[in-house]
C-alpha cells in the first residue's frame, strides 16, 4: 500500500465527483431515497400515532430508522451501477490504490445520505412542529452516525453486489454490524431532543466516534480483499 | 480414505465422560440454591455453553484475519468450524438462559445488554451463512467470509457497550456484582466446583467438535476435487 499523497486525495475526489455528477444529472437515486423516506415517515405516523406525547420520546428513533432504510437503498444502487455495466473493472484498472475507490464511493454515498437528511429533517420539523431537531449537537450526531453507517455500508455493499442474492443481502449483512451506530445515534439524538445536558449523552457520542474511527480504518485496510478478482 | 486420528477418538470419549460428569455435578453434587431452588442448576450449563460460544466467536474473527494474510484454505475451514460450533452453543445458551429467566425474572426475554448482544451475534452468524451461500467461487466465499467474521467480531464488543447504556438486570456472579441485578446469588465452594467442571467439560467438547468440523471441511474439499476429476 502506498503512502497517501496529494494525488491520492485528488483521485478520491475525482471518483466522488464522477458519482455526484452522474447522480445530479439523472437524480434516480436521490429521488428514490427521498420518496422512500417520506413514505416511511408516513407509515410511522399512523403506526405509532405520532402525537405530541409520543413524539417527544420517539422522534430520534423514527428519523434514524428512516435514514437507515433509505441508506441501504442508496448503498445498493450506487454499487449496482458500478457492477452492471462493468464500470467497477474500469475503476480497478485505474493506476491508483484500491482504497481510493473505497473513499471515493464512501464520500459520494455520504453526500447522498446527507442530502436526504437535509431535506427530510426540515420536512419532519414542519410536519410536526418539532424545532428541537435544529440544534448544532443534533446535526453533529447525525453527521457522526451517517459517517459510521456509510463506512461499513460501502464496504458491505461492495461485497453483497458480488453475490447471487445481491440487493436482498445488504440489509441482512449491514444491520447486525451497524447496530452500535444506530443505537448510539438514537440514544444521543434522543437525549438532545429531550433537552438533557451534555454529560447525559457524552458516552454514546464517544462510542459513535470510536466506532467511526475503527470501522473507517478497518474498511480502508480490507477493501482490497473485497474487490480483488 | 483418511484414517480417523486416535487422539480424536480419545477426545470423543473424553467429551462424553466430561459431559456426563458435568451433568452429575450440576444435578446432584451442587447444593440446591436457597431462593431459586432447582432451576438455578441450569446455570452451570448456561455458563459452560456461553463460554465456548464466546471462544468460538473470537477464534472465528482471528481466523478471518489469518486467512486474509495467508490465503491458506485451512484457515477458512477453521473459521467456518468456529462459526458453526459457536452459533450452536450461543443458541443453546440463549435457550437455557430463557428457561432460567422465566421463573427468576418472570419473563422469557428482556432487552438486556448480554441478551441483546447474544441475539445480535446470532444474527451476524445467520448473515454470515447467507453471505457464504450466495457465492459459488470457493476462494471468494472464503475471502468474504473472513471479512465478515472480522467485522462481526469488531462490532460485537461495541454493541455490548452501547446497549449497556440502557438498563441491565442480568446478574454478574463472577467478579463485581451489579447492584440492580435480579436473581443473583453467592456461590458456595461446591457450586464453584460444579461450574468449573462444566466449563472444563464444555471446553473439551468444543475442541472435539471443532476438530470434527475441520476434518469434515477437509473431506468435503477432497470430494469436491474428486468430482471435478471424474467429470473431466
Amino acid at each position: 500500500m502506498t503512502q497517501p499523497s496529494p494525488s491520492f486525495f485528488k483521485a478520491v475526489l475525482a471518483i466522488a465527483r464522477k458519482d455526484l455528477a452522474a447522480e445530479f444529472r439523472s437524480r434516480e437515486l436521490l429521488s428514490a431515497m427521498l420518496v422512500f423516506s417520506m413514505l416511511v415517515i408516513l407509515i410511522f405516523n399512523f403506526a405509532l400515532e405520532l402525537n405530541v406525547d409520543i413524539r417527544r420520546t420517539v422522534t430520534a428513533g423514527v428519523l434514524w430508522t428512516t435514514f437507515a432504510f433509505a441508506g441501504t437503498l442508496g448503498l445498493n444502487r450506487s454499487m449496482a451501477v458500478e457492477k452492471d455495466r462493468g464500470c467497477m473493472d474500469g475503476l480497478l484498472l485505474a493506476p491508483v490504490d484500491r482504497s481510493v475507490i473505497f473513499f471515493g464511493k464512501a464520500i459520494s454515498n455520504l453526500v447522498f445520505m446527507l442530502v436526504v437528511e437535509a431535506i427530510v429533517i426540515p420536512l419532519y420539523a414542519m410536519l410536526y412542529n418539532e424545532t428541537r431537531i435544529f440544534q448544532l449537537e443534533f446535526i453533529g450526531v447525525l453527521l457522526l452516525g451517517s459517517i459510521g453507517y456509510i463506512a461499513v455500508g460501502t464496504l458491505l455493499s461492495a461485497m453483497s453486489v458480488q453475490t447471487r442474492t445481491r440487493d436482498v443481502l445488504l440489509p441482512i449483512l449491514l444491520f447486525p454490524v451497524a447496530v452500535p451506530v444506530l443505537l448510539a445515534s438514537v440514544k444521543a439524538s434522543g437525549a438532545i431532543v429531550a433537552g438533557l445536558p451534555f454529560k447525559d449523552y457524552v458516552t454514546p457520542l464517544n462510542l459513535l466516534i470510536v466506532y467511526d474511527v475503527i470501522f473507517i480504518a478497518v474498511s480502508y485496510m480490507i477493501f482490497d480483499f473485497v474487490v480483488e478478482e | 480414505m483418511q484414517q480417523k486420528p486416535i487422539l480424536l477418538t480419545i477426545l470423543d470419549v473424553l467429551s462424553i465422560i466430561g459431559l456426563g460428569a458435568a451433568t452429575y455435578f450440576a444435578l446432584v453434587f451442587a447444593p440446591t440454591e436457597a431462593v431459586m431452588g432447582n432451576v438455578q442448576r441450569v446455570f452451570y450449563f448456561h455458563v459452560g455453553t456461553a463460554w465456548v460460544g464466546l471462544i468460538g466467536f473470537v477464534l472465528a474473527a482471528l481466523a478471518g484475519i489469518v486467512y486474509l494474510i495467508t490465503k491458506d484454505a485451512k484457515w477458512d475451514r477453521f473459521e467456518v468450524a468456529a462459526v458453526e460450533v459457536s452459533a450452536m452453543f450461543f443458541f443453546i445458551t440463549i435457550v437455557l438462559g430463557s428457561i432460567w429467566a422465566r421463573p427468576a425474572w418472570n419473563t422469557w426475554w428482556t432487552w438486556d445488554p448480554r441478551l441483546t448482544t447474544a441475539a445480535v451475534t446470532e444474527l451476524v452468524y445467520i448473515a454470515y451463512f447467507m453471505l457464504r451461500a450466495g457465492i459459488e467461487d470457493p476462494e471468494k466465499r472464503a475471502r468474504f467470509g473472513a471479512v465478515y467474521a472480522l467485522l462481526g467480531g469488531l462490532s460485537a464488543p461495541i454493541t455490548f457497550m452501547v446497549i449497556r447504556l440502557f438498563r441491565t438486570i442480568h446478574p454478574v456472579v463472577v467478579g463485581n456484582g451489579n447492584p440492580e441485578a435480579q436473581g443473583g446469588f453467592d456461590m458456595t465452594g461446591s457450586m464453584l466446583t460444579a461450574m468449573f467442571v462444566a466449563l472444563g467439560a464444555f471446553t473439551v467438547f468444543f475442541i472435539n467438535l471443532m476438530w470434527h468440523r475441520i476434518r469434515l471441511g477437509a473431506l468435503e474439499e477432497k470430494v469436491e476435487q474428486i468430482k471435478l476429476k471424474v467429470s473431466m
